[in-house]
């Protein structure tokens, strides 16, 4: 299990580079969404026994458990990624209706005022 | 445990959400903002001080013993740094509260400094390596409001940039962590100190340590500052003076507190890195100041040229050096707010920002002009003024190792920092007045009066050295002994 989700890490940070590298804003935003998502799951498999079947809870009877540190960071920042994402759209947002383009490349055109 | 550990990042977001309530209340959330500020300056003293009879101070969250808990330690190095970062704060509230305009003022304005300075009091307190990284991204979401606030079209474009190179930082800090945890299986600091030195840095900590390293130089600018010239030099002036202040050193404090305290068994590898990244900040940083005439752009080399400088401090690691380091981290972070105050206030005055527009300006304002030529003794050492000690001491330690190369590059990085503001200064005060006294800008206290508190924190910290150094000794001796850091952490109490 700790092989295939590090196999769909590595598959998620491609894709993200992918849309991270092109040239529509809306994309290269999808990417850093997806680039944290890739991260996410990175810190999940480093937990441990992602698929013993066990509930994250330490009892007296319980003989094993799951790491339940991993969910929380994940969950922390998840928090965070989605903040990030928002505010990048609504940067995007604003300098589209400033420009009139989504373009990356018509951006570095702006003149300093 | 001591409660008051954690305030100097409480008390900011607590001012920062009632603001929210207040909106139009301008003149309160200014006096609030500035008496939080003053406050987290008498906490930190009141700590540091404590620091040396009582030794590190922490506190536990609900009583999470570390290493399972959160914990807030408090040692002299992050302490001296909230103090600082408290003063700077304050004194750019100052030069705000009559540059920053009203339209700001009622977009939060205020409540994003106090988020910023939370985060960045948060980054230097915390004992966790995950709090780092949420302290780190309190900071950061702060610094993107305030470097888009204004929406102009320079600034949002830079924004963009800004915030898209720092998504991708803190991605490479996200996945150091994991597997850094994947590898040692703690998050607690001082307890993945204790781990690392039990089992050994193997190979495979050292590439972790690299990927950390990548992370840190991304935010402090060492080497990989590319992003840092555009973004610092649109935002206003107060902003871009807290900017150039506080957020490249939360990025050389991690690097420092990382390499101390984690990977400092392998320096033949790791502390080459930071050698050789050094030293190509200190050429790039050179090359930046002198070949712009865009007094901001100018500046911001400058920030550049000292992140340099302080991790040649780093790189060689000797307790001279250290000591050398975290003094000219004090000193740069009152000189660079300074610095760019004033070319903030030499930009509002001409309104232009190109140094061959402006000219004879020491006979319009003479008190800019002294404190500018006081600030550009102070950044290229001249004793008996605040960057002379550092300066010193990081040479020391160059010496003593005997690395050359760096102890030349450092020093004639000083000579391109004096050569970069000694051409500003002829060319902007000195020559024939262009501004008549008639049409002349009339010259606020409000601008005068923070630069005016900074010149006298820069010849005091000089002056003062004698009075200061037991702070900054015992800081640097806790980061060459991480057990005493462990014990600290990881004693009950």
């Amino acid at each position: 299990m700790e092989t295939l989700t590090t196999i769909l890490t590595g598959v998620l940070v491609s894709v993200a580079t992918y849309l991270i590298l092109s040239r529509s804003v809306l994309r290269v935003i999808l990417g850093t969404a997806v680039l944290s998502h890739a991260a996410h799951l990175l810190i999940m498999s480093m937990g441990r026994g992602l698929k013993s079947g066990e509930v994250p809870i330490l009892t007296d009877e319980a003989l094993s458990y799951v790491d339940p540190l991993p969910q929380a960071l994940i969950l922390t920042s998840i928090v965070i990624s989605f903040a990030v994402t928002a505010i990048l759209l609504v940067l995007a947002y604003r300098t589209y209706r400033e420009t009139g383009t989504d373009n990356l490349f018509e951006w570095r055109g702006i003149k300093d005022e | 445990m001591n409660n008051l550990v954690v305030l100097p990042m409480v008390i900011p977001v607590l001012a920062g959400i009632l603001f929210v309530f207040f909106r139009n209340q301008i003149k309160l959330q200014r006096w609030i903002s500035f008496i939080v500020m003053i406050g987290n300056i008498g906490i930190a003293a009141y700590l540091l001080h404590l620091n040396q009879i009582a030794g590190i101070q922490r506190i536990d969250f609900s009583g999470w013993m570390p290493p399972f808990g959160i914990s807030f330690v408090a040692d002299s190095f992050a302490l001296i740094l909230v103090l600082l970062t408290s003063l700077v704060a304050a004194i750019c509230l100052i030069y705000a509260f009559s540059s920053i305009g009203e339209a700001r003022e009622k977009m939060y304005f205020y409540s994003f400094v106090n988020f910023l300075v939370a985060g960045v009091n948060g980054s230097f307190l915390t004992g966790d390596l995950f709090n780092l990284y949420v302290c780190f991204e309190i900071m950061l979401l702060a610094s993107y409001v305030l470097i888009a606030l204004g929406g102009e079209k320079v600034q949002l474009r830079e924004s963009i940039k800004y915030v898209l190179i720092n998504v991708l930082s803190s991605w490479f800090f996200l996945v150091a962590i994991a597997y850094l945890y994947g590898a040692i299986g703690t998050l607690n600091m001082a307890h993945i100190s204790e781990r690392i030195a039990e089992s050994g840095q193997t190979p495979l900590l050292t590439v972790i340590s690299i990927v950390f390293l990548t992370v840190f130089a991304l935010k402090a600018g060492l080497l990989l500052y590319f992003w840092l010239p555009g973004s610092y030099s649109i935002a206003p002036t107060a902003v871009a003076a807290l900017f150039g202040a506080l957020l490249t050193k939360v990025g050389i404090y991690a690097m420092i507190r990382v390499f101390t305290l984690f990977f400092y068994h392998d320096p033949s590898i790791t502390h080459t890195f930071i050698t050789v990244l050094a030293a190509l900040t200190l050429i790039g940083g050179s090359i930046g100041a002198v070949a712009y005439k865009d007094i901001r752009l100018i500046v911001t080399y400058n920030v550049v040229i000292a992140v340099g400088f302080i991790l040649v401090g780093l790189a060689v690691a000797t307790p001279e050096a250290l000591e050398g380091s975290i003094y000219y981290l004090m000193h740069d972070m009152i000189v660079k707010a300074l610095l760019f105050l004033l070319a903030g206030t030499m930009i509002s005055v001409t309104g232009t920002t190109r140094i061959d527009e402006m000219s004879g300006l020491i006979r319009n304002y003479p008190l800019l002009g002294w404190m500018f030529f006081i600030v550009m003794l102070s950044l290229a050492g001249v004793p008996p003024l605040s960057g002379f000690i550092g300066k010193v001491l990081v040479g020391q330690g160059t010496i003593e190792t005997g690395s050359y190369i760096l102890l030349a590059l450092a020093f004639l990085s000083s000579i391109f920092v004096l050569y970069s503001l000694l051409r500003v200064f002829l060319q902007c005060f000195w020559g024939e007045t262009i501004i008549s006294s008639e049409d002349e800008i009339p010259m606020k206290n409000g601008w005068m009066i923070p630069c005016a508190i900074l010149t006298i924190g820069t010849i005091v910290l000089g002056l003062g050295a004698e009075f200061i150094f037991p702070y900054v000794s015992d800081a640097a001796n806790t980061l060459l002994n991480p057990s005493d850091y462990i014990d600290a952490v990881l004693t009950q109490d």
